[in-house]
């Protein structure tokens, strides 16, 4: 299943470790690894959230309110001891499909643009966030413990971290629908072309809805996993720019912003890329500063090289064709139309 | 041009072409999708550089053109797609790059200077609208008036029009013709690159007939004739077109009761379309044809009346809903709205019927491939195989894609939208067989077209519309090009 794209991006993953280890060896190192996993697995989990969005020719922008405000949410639920903690994971997952419900609903069926829509939850989420506990910070009570939630969410298994074990889950699960679901070859459709899935009888809005109640109700699953490795939120800067992990994961992953392009396995690929950037800016002692602008130039660089490639690629895959025999009036049409 | 050839890896698109035009000439350039006119014409625009072979103009020889020294040497496009800045008025466009200019260094556009000009060569054309209107609001014929203005203001003395007619009606057809005549008087040289044989035996002095990259015949002015450039452009005689059907058409399998369409809600459309029948729909562009099945499909809302199909009054609000009753749309633009380009044709083919090719929502790939495979093989659809581009495909090709979409459902009732536009004889010729074949097996299929030809070729009956409404129907035997026209412009009694 991995393209050529994965291929590189693995290839890419793998030279930078390397060079990061060769430098400062710490980088192989049990724990460092570990803590590594674990971030990946927690931001894994809404990037693969944002790519379904992405697929379907939208984008998401309020992913790091959502994070603040569920987590608040799902604290105090639980902290509280108002609810089972069982009970509050339901109740915040469900409030997360809901806002995925809202944006969907005001995206396919008004007709209001992704962007302004989710930026309007973005700005909607973290104020209601930072209104509901008074701008304090949201907490567990000293002594508060809840041994199987925090198994659940903080805790390993032989070393690896149940949150890589839940973005593996995530991720496969995730991958069986977009990649061999109905649903996920309508997803793809509306995101290439969402006039010809209409032509062909798909319920449009039915998919782009989806999509996003999908993307929410994920990204509440994420909250609680962050705000259970956080375990304290101070809701004016919890999930500040998560978003943007996620959308440079899903681009640096193959999808495209137009849509209908991307894979899982590229989005969980560019999650790892990322999160070893961040690690090799800690390790190799460049300024933590600096963090936002090596991220920044490793995409820039890798999605014009990714063009490059595949602009090359296509040339030649064009001489191939022609070169095996096609039908001479379909070659020949096909060149005719360019 | 002498001896002009062009190598493709693998194909030769050019062999030792030679083609001439002189001064105030229209030469009608014909030949089947693939002979190689559009690579010849864009040797000529200096798009694409000849593989052999040399190109004078006025004397100068040249290796190849640029663009710039076929705009220098005045010979201008006029592309089957066009391209105009919708939201820009039409002088604008005329002049888009070489604006007239007031205000000193502000450098901004003189708009009164910008109409003033454009007017002139708006009216040499012939077109009765306003420079200032935007060109969103023009129809395409008028669009295209536009840009053979903006040739013109560029002093073309060669316009190249490549299938220029095949969006346009039989009146705005006529008025092109008239168009080139005009040019042909103005000592400007036309090329006319067209399916459409009628019209270039109408226009052309001299016809120049391509074939699988090289020139097969020339023909004079007295030998202009569409029956003899068709048996050069694929060697071999044409049967006539229509096909009439096995049986009488049966029991009433489409009815529209007084349905308003959200384009024309004022008008009441009222139809009844058999099983084994191939109802042609014709009329102007705008005359409210797509609209019509648009409404029909589920895409549009309906302002009122009813659907009736199979006899049973059926509700439609989205596509969805005419999918499961077996209502079925080929629409008019296959690239925007029939096919996914970047999906391989296998899974266009199965796009709409992808539950069926699934067991509890995951998709069986082996099933899927069955069908693509079964609809290949029984529409001919010639392609290097199922998991290839779908937009690498040529026109015909694309379109037998479109229809394997729905074949490999059961339709009762298939809705064509300009079936055959742009896709040459040979594959046009397929795509009415199988209509035919699908009226024969008890579909009720509905044709709209603008092609004078197509429709009395291939319908049972004709439905013509005019301003939203249906003006008249015709049957085969008062079927012609006259009595189509007549209602389609309004005028109720046939004349």
């Amino acid at each position: 299943m991995a393209n050529r794209k994965d291929i590189g991006l693995l290839v890419l993953i793998l030279v930078v470790g390397a060079v990061v280890a060769f430098i400062n060896p710490r980088f192989l190192s049990p724990v460092n690894l570990s803590n590594t996993a674990n971030l990946v697995g927690l931001f894994g989990i809404f990037a693969l959230a944002q790519a379904f969005v992405i697929i379907s020719g939208g984008i998401e922008l309020s992913v790091g309110s959502i994070i603040a405000l569920l987590g608040v949410v799902f604290i105090d639920l639980v902290a509280g001891g108002a609810v089972h903690w069982t009970v509050a994971v339901v109740i915040v997952i469900a409030l997360g499909c809901l806002m995925g419900l809202v944006h969907g609903f005001l995206i396919a069926k008004v007709g209001l643009q992704p962007f302004v829509v989710t930026l309007c939850g973005l700005l909607i989420y973290r104020g209601v966030a930072r209104y509901y506990t008074d701008d304090a910070t949201a907490g567990f009570p000293f002594g508060a413990s809840f041994p199987t939630l925090e198994w659940l969410t903080t805790g390993r298994i032989y070393g690896i971290p149940l949150s890589l074990i839940a973005f593996a889950i995530a991720a496969i699960i995730m991958g069986t629908v977009l990649h061999r679901s109905v649903f996920g070859r309508y997803l793809y459709a509306v995101g290439k072309n969402q006039e010809a899935a209409r032509y062909s009888g798909i319920c449009t809005p039915c998919i782009v809805i989806s999509a996003y109640v999908i993307c929410c109700g994920l990204t509440a699953v994420a909250a609680i996993y962050i705000a259970m490795y956080t375990r304290s939120i101070s809701p004016s800067s919890h999930g500040n720019f998560y978003e943007l992990y996620a959308i440079a994961a899903a681009v640096l992953g193959g999808c495209s912003l137009r849509g209908g392009e991307g894979s899982i396995l590229g989005v969980v690929l560019g999650t790892v890329l990322l999160q070893v950037l961040q690690n090799l800016v800690n390790l190799l002692g460049i300024p933590s500063s600096l963090n936002f602008a090596v991220m920044g130039s490793v995409i820039l660089i890798g999605v014009l090289a990714d063009q490059q490639f595949s602009k090359a690629r296509g040339l030649a895959k064009r001489r191939a064709f022609s070169g095996a025999g096609a039908p001479a009036a379909g070659a020949v049409a096909a060149q005719e139309r360019e | 041009m002498t001896g002009v050839s062009k190598q493709y890896p693998g194909i030769r698109a050019l062999d030792g072409v030679d083609f001439s035009i002189a001064p105030g000439e229209v030469v009608g350039l014909v030949g089947e999708n693939g002979a190689g006119k559009s690579t010849l014409m864009k040797i000529l625009g200096g798009v694409i550089a000849p593989s052999a072979g040399t190109i004078e103009l006025d004397g100068t020889r040249f290796q190849s053109l640029t663009i710039a020294d076929a705009m220098k040497g005045g010979i201008a496009f006029v592309h089957q797609e066009l391209n105009l800045f919708e939201n820009l008025s039409a002088a604008a466009n005329i002049f888009i790059g070489r604006e007239p200019l007031t205000g000193g260094f502000l450098k901004l556009v003189d708009n009164k200077e910008l109409s003033k000009r454009a007017r002139p060569l708006l009216a040499q054309l012939g077109a009765d609208f306003d420079p200032d209107t935007p060109v969103s609001e023009l129809s395409l014929a008028e669009m295209q008036l536009v840009e053979i203005a903006k040739a013109l203001s560029l002093k073309a003395r060669l316009v190249i029009m490549d299938e220029p007619t095949s969006s346009l009606t039989a009146s705005e057809t006529e008025r092109l013709l008239k168009v080139i005549a005009r040019l042909k008087a103005e000592n400007v040289s036309v090329i006319y690159v067209s399916h459409r044989l009628g019209e270039v035996e109408h226009c052309a002095d001299r016809v120049v007939v391509l074939r699988d990259g090289r020139r097969v015949a020339e023909l004079k002015r007295g030998e202009i004739e569409a029956g003899l450039m068709i048996r050069y452009m694929i060697g071999r005689e044409l049967k006539t077109l229509y096909r009439p059907p096995a049986a009488r058409a049966g029991d009433a399998i489409l009815e529209l009761v007084g349905i308003r369409t959200a384009y024309r809600p004022d008008q009441a459309v009222s139809l009844t379309l058999r099983r084994g029948e191939i109802l042609g729909v014709a009329g102007l562009v705008g005359s409210g044809r797509t609209e019509l099945a648009r409404t029909i499909f589920g895409l549009d809302r309906s302002e009122g009346g009813e659907i009736r199909i199979g006899g049973k009054p059926a509700r439609i609000t989205r596509s969805r809903d005419a999918v499961e009753q077996g209502v079925y749309l080929v629409p008019e633009d296959r690239k925007r709205s029939g096919l996914i380009l970047g999906f391989p044709v296998r899974d266009n083919i199965t796009l709409a019927n992808l539950p069926a090719h699934a067991h509890s929502g995951i998709v069986d790939r082996n099933s899927e491939e069955g069908e693509a495979e079964r609809q290949r093989s029984r529409l001919d659809i010639r392609t290097p195989g199922n998991s290839v581009d779908v937009g690498s495909l040529s026109g015909g090709n694309q379109q037998k894609v479109v229809l394997g979409k729905w074949l490999s459902m059961s339709p009762r009732v298939l809705i064509f939208d300009e079936p055959t536009r742009g896709i040459d004889v040979g594959a046009k010729n397929e795509i009415y067989r199988l209509m035919r074949e699908l009226a024969d097996s008890g579909v009720g299929i509905m044709m709209i077209s603008s092609d004078m030809e197509e429709i009395i070729g291939v319908s049972d009956r004709v439905a013509v519309m005019h301003e939203g409404r249906i003006s008249g129907f015709l049957d085969r035997t008062g079927l012609s090009e006259q009595s189509i026209l007549s209602l389609a412009v309004g005028r109720d009694s046939v004349a």
